[in-house]
């Protein structure tokens, strides 16, 4: 029997990494909101890698900060290791790293979850959408319990119709033994969504007692460890190092002795797997004159002896899986605790979307994470942020939030989704951002926080101090280009300390900080340091400065963009009534339906004749409209 | 509405007396005021034709006497302020004008960008749009296989081997990034890509010098007609002009004393060099010899060598022939309607793999054959300046000229010691430019180089 179990302003399925931050995101803008999940002990579970953050992911991680969500927090109230990678290049591309502990990060996670006022947190499995003409009014569970709603945000993972592959060994369900889900999969295909096939793997993990670690190298974390989140002040010195080791001859040999024994080399048809993350089988048979391939030992947390094996993803059969463990240096008598597998899955093809993530098809229905073809913990969060901001905008009758590609990465991640679409599982690379100048580590609260703000995902103290240290930033700027710096001999010494060439001219504070090898703190040596002056705003300063010549181009360039992003493509345009433009590009057209002549252009097989043709068709309408 | 200049040679190319660059944009007057020598143009009424020299900034030298007239908004076609500089027609005037312009900042107009913005302005009349929009569809096609057509595919060929070097550098300092754990390349130091990009910049630099930006669309093929004294010389020079609409050019102000003939030879322009010995009947032979002469032959792109028919090889032709070893030739043998004396046979054997082409320019016979061998020679890449000279679209080598500007950015920085993921923004816009030209801008192409290139795990 169906029965009413209540509404709701906003309902999400899920509560992994997407599902935690839409949840929360919806419920602090003020939604009475929902979390369903399959099971409440693997809240925001890390089924694969126990890391966080990367390059272009970590920043992602602080643009969920900066706009108010939780990753970042919890991983600095958790992680066993933290490193600052990158640290030898430019400030674009530094970005911050943490090795999880697992247990306790769900701890923490579910923690939150129970502690917001507007979150309702129930174990159940989702069955069916309630769709009416086109509007998603809630869900059915398999209890036959009815749950009503104005929004509904389906993060699921990959659940959907999982299958674990491994060897010839093969069966429905989630990551790590989890139920799967299998009705919602082909609710979303009755109600006309597209679903797409994608894999994904993980390596095997061993215990800790079971490795001779005198045969790897240590990777320890750095001494001064940072946090992710803008708000940590205490950081937790106690770390936990990794441990590198390699593959050999022997490792290759007994994988490709035994490839035709693989899940996914078994000739069988298989869902599309990611480049950027290959099992090793992949890289023995792509990259087959390479001698070694790198191990990482990733300890899973604290409490737990589990070691993640980075580096030896596979679907071998557990006894291969066993041979190959053994043939690596240091894990010669390492016991598998659980085997590696590889993991297939439904996703939705996120070209059926729209860049504030709701269906074009369904009415209300959001969709976000991994089941929109991504991959990553980062990666789901950012979509779960966004999906909550805009069910509750939706909720509440606001605009909805889009962030375009020079704002975060964020923006790049989901404009890549719905306007490209992905053919196999989507990571953030930092050169898929065109802009990587200006989103960088250390401004993510610069580009952020405002908006964050405005949507009452940042409380007021913290929001105060951001204005405050933009004050200071601009106050600093601004003193160090009143302060001229002559040529004496101090001066003349210190210059050379720096490894600069002499000064021979007078010149203010500000044009020689845009020396590369000109440092802040050479500057305050030379002109007396502003003892208040927190850190962070000499960092912001020193690089605002340096990189001020390239910062001004970036933001040319982002200004051309902008001008076509604001150019709007009404709703209603009817692409086959336009003539002129191409019939391969009508189609991709139709099927997208970019909101801004920007968006269409990145469409691929839209060229530039098509997007003339479409600007004078928009501003015909325009003018016709004047005219009218 | 539109924030940038552009500009455009609006006339037929080699067409007409006189030849007019149209810029259009909110720096049009600005830009024509920096390169024109007369009066105060920022200070003239609207729309007010103006005499004065348009001044190259390089030489100093006057590129050419012009009329100019300055049209402010809104009363124009574009309702943007318009400037109309008429040069004196041909392609050495005009495109050193529309040169000049490029480098004080205006872009090159896309296909009928000129009209596109008149609408947009409001200018064209709301019935208009579909035309507009089938003009632009039309215009760029026809560009584009204008474009794809002047491309040989050796400049596709050396723009591909260019992009690849820069993807792969480009491609080396993402891993860097990306997968700063991954061990199995040695990290990209500024040493490396100090090398890198010189070895691009160094060909970009010999694709533009070479082609003498775009020689043979701007000069044309440099082309002597040589041959003893009543071979048919003049002859071939009058039907190539007659046959081919030519154009006369009387470059003013500059020290050369010669006139230079146009033709358009099926696509080829040529460049008739030095013909002022082809009038006259002196010996050509001995005239070689004048240091001068050898010199304008030596320099000569291509040689039309006419030898007759109706007499049999003399020493003079046998010494033209040790003249023209090493040039590209084509060799002409006229009066076929007279009675043979020449030695084909001998000829040929001289000739090697030169063309032999019969003529016989009076009875206007195997002209046709002439024409196609010249546009041949010129096509298939045989011409020594050929390698080059395709380089001819004005487009192309304003991309080329982009992506120079761009990798010369990127080794400012590198010698500033800049970090490298900041000098590969740089590179990364070269490879960006330098695929504009071959119509490669998918930008999925790095990321295919990385996991291709590279065997990425963590």
């Amino acid at each position: 029997m169906v029965y009413n179990a209540g509404k709701y302003d906003v309902i999400v399925i899920g509560a992994g990494h997407a599902g935690c931050e839409a949840g929360i995101a919806a419920a602090r803008m003020g939604a009475k909101t929902l979390m369903l999940t399959l099971n409440l002990d693997m809240i925001a579970f890390m089924p694969c890698n126990p890391s966080l953050g990367g390059p272009a992911k970590g920043i992602v991680v602080r643009e969920i900060d900066a706009l108010g969500g939780v990753m970042a927090k919890v991983i600095d109230k958790t992680y066993i290791q933290m490193r600052m990678l990158n640290t030898g290049k430019g400030p674009a591309v530094q970005a911050l790293r943490a090795q999880a502990d697992k247990p306790l990060y769900i701890r923490e996670m579910k923690n939150i979850l129970e502690n917001e006022e507007n979150i309702t947190l129930r174990q159940g499995m989702v069955d069916e959408l309630i769709i009416e003409d086109g509007v998603c009014k809630g869900v059915l569970t398999e209890t036959k319990s009815a749950y009503y709603a104005d929004t509904v945000i389906v993060t699921t993972g990959t659940f959907m119709r999982g299958k674990v592959l491994m060897g010839d060994l093969e069966y429905e369900s989630g990551p790590n033994n989890q139920r799967v889900s299998i009705k919602l999969s082909e609710d979303l295909e009755k109600h006309g969504f597209e679903l797409t096939r994608f894999k994904t793997g993980t390596p095997p993990r061993v215990n800790s007692h079971t490795i001779d670690y005198s045969k790897t190298e240590i990777q320890p974390g750095d001494e001064k460890p940072q946090g992710f989140s803008y708000e940590t002040t205490e950081f937790i010195l106690d770390q936990i190092p990794c441990w590198l080791t390699y593959t050999n001859e022997t490792t290759h040999q007994v994988i490709n002795d035994n490839l035709t024994l693989s899940a996914m080399y078994s000739g069988m048809k298989r869902g599309t797997g990611p480049r950027y993350c290959p099992s090793i089988e992949d890289k023995i048979v792509r990259f087959h004159d390479k001698p070694r391939h790198q191990v990482f030992l990733e300890p899973e947390g604290r409490e737990t002896e589990e070691v993640y094996v980075q580096g030896l993803s596979t679907s071998l059969p557990e006894s291969i899986q066993y041979d190959i463990v053994r043939s690596v240096p240091g894990l010669e008598n390492a016991e598998i605790m659980r085997p590696g597998y590889a993991i297939e899955y439904d996703a939705v093809i996120p070209t059926q979307l729209w860049p504030t993530l709701e269906s074009k098809a369904v009415s209300g229905l959001f969709t976000a994470g991994q089941i929109n073809g991504t991959s990553g913990y980062e990666e789901a969060a950012a979509q779960g942020i966004m999906a909550g901001i805009n069910a509750a905008c939706k909720v509440f009758g606001k605009e909805p939030v889009i962030l375009d590609r020079s704002q975060a990465y964020i923006g790049v991640l989901i404009d890549d989704l719905v306007t490209k679409g992905t053919k196999e599982p989507y990571r953030l690379l930092t050169s898929r951002a065109e802009y990587r100048l200006l989103l960088r580590h250390d401004n993510a609260d610069i580009r952020l926080t405002e908006l964050g703000h405005s949507l009452g995902l940042i409380r007021e103290e913290r929001y105060a101090k951001f204005v405050e240290k933009n004050r200071l930033i601009e106050q600093e700027k601004q003193r160090l280009k009143k302060i001229t710096i002559k040529p004496n001999a101090t001066i003349q010494e210190q210059m050379a300390e720096a490894k600069s060439t002499a000064l021979k001219d007078a010149i203010k504070a500000y044009d020689l900080l845009k020396r590369p090898e000109i440092t802040y703190a050479t500057i305050e040596k030379m002109i007396g340091a502003e003892e208040t002056l927190p850190t962070e705003v000499k960092e912001q300063v020193e690089i605002q400065v340096k990189y001020e010549g390239y910062i001004k181009k970036a933001n040319e360039q982002v200004d051309r963009m902008l001008k076509m992003e604001d150019k709007k493509i009404p709703d209603n345009i009817d692409y086959d009534a336009i003539s002129g433009i191409a019939t391969e590009a009508k189609e991709k057209l139709k099927q997208v339906r970019p909101l801004s002549v920007g968006q269409a252009s990145r469409i691929a097989g839209v060229n530039p004749a098509d997007i003339s043709i479409l600007l004078i068709y928009i501003e015909h309408g325009k003018i016709a409209k004047v005219a009218n | 509405m539109e924030t940038d200049t552009i500009t455009a040679i609006s006339t037929p190319v080699g067409e007409g007396a006189i030849a007019i660059v149209r810029l259009s944009g909110p720096d049009a007057i600005r830009i024509a005021n920096e390169l024109f020598q007369g009066k105060d143009l920022e200070a003239v009424e609207s729309h007010t034709i103006h005499y004065g020299k348009v001044m190259d900034p390089e030489t100093n030298e006057i590129a050419d006497e012009v009329m100019l007239s300055v049209m402010r908004a809104p009363k124009t076609f574009t309702r943007e302020d318009i400037v109309e500089i008429n040069c004196h027609g041909g392609m050495v005037a005009v495109n050193r004008v529309l040169d000049i312009i490029l480098g004080k900042g205006a872009r090159i107009a896309e296909p009928g960008e000129f009209t596109k913005r008149a609408f947009l302005n409001g200018r064209i009349d709301l019935s208009q749009a579909e035309a507009v929009m089938d003009l632009i569809r039309a215009k760029t096609d026809k560009a584009m296989s204008v474009a794809l057509k002047q491309m040989d595919g050796r400049l596709s060929g050396l723009i591909q081997k260019y992009r690849q070097s820069l993807l792969e550098t480009v491609a080396h300092v993402e891993v860097n990034i990306d997968y700063p754990e991954y061990d199995d390349v040695e990290e990209m130091s500024h040493e490396m890509m100090r090398e890198k990009t010189k070895a691009v910049h160094a060909e970009i630099e010999e694709l533009l010098s070479v082609a003498k930006q775009g020689k043979i669309l701007r000069e044309g093929l440099a082309t002597a007609i040589i041959g003893r004294p009543n071979v048919g010389k003049s002859s071939l020079l009058n039907t190539l002009v007659q046959e081919n609409k030519a154009i006369v050019t009387d470059i003013p102000g500059t020290t050369r004393d010669i006139i230079e003939e146009y033709v358009n030879v099926r696509g080829v322009p040529l460049r008739l060099v030095d013909t002022a010995g082809i009038r006259e009947t002196e010996d050509i032979v001995e005239k070689i010899g004048v240091e001068r002469s050898r010199q304008a032959l030596m320099e000569s792109d291509l040689v039309l060598f006419v030898l007759n028919y109706n007499d049999a090889l003399t020493k003079e032709d046998l010494a033209l022939f040790e003249v023209v070893r090493g040039l590209e030739f084509i060799v002409i043998i006229n009066k076929t309607d007279l009675e043979q004396q020449l030695d084909l046979e001998q000829v040929k054997q001289l000739a090697g793999d030169h063309p032999v082409i019969s003529t016989s320019l009076i009875q206007e016979e195997g002209i046709d054959e002439l024409e196609a061998a010249i546009a041949g020679t010129f096509f298939s890449g045989d011409l020594d300046v050929g390698d080059m000279t395709y380089v001819s679209n004005v487009r192309h080598i304003q991309l080329l000229k982009q992506a120079k500007q761009a990798l010369e950015d990127a080794m400012e920085a590198l010698e500033l010691g800049m970090p490298l993921d900041i000098v590969q923004i740089d590179v990364t816009r070269t490879w960006e430019f330098l695929g504009e030209i071959i119509g490669d801008t998918a930008s999925d192409g790095l990321i295919n180089q990385l996991f291709s290139q590279f065997c990425l795990g963590k």
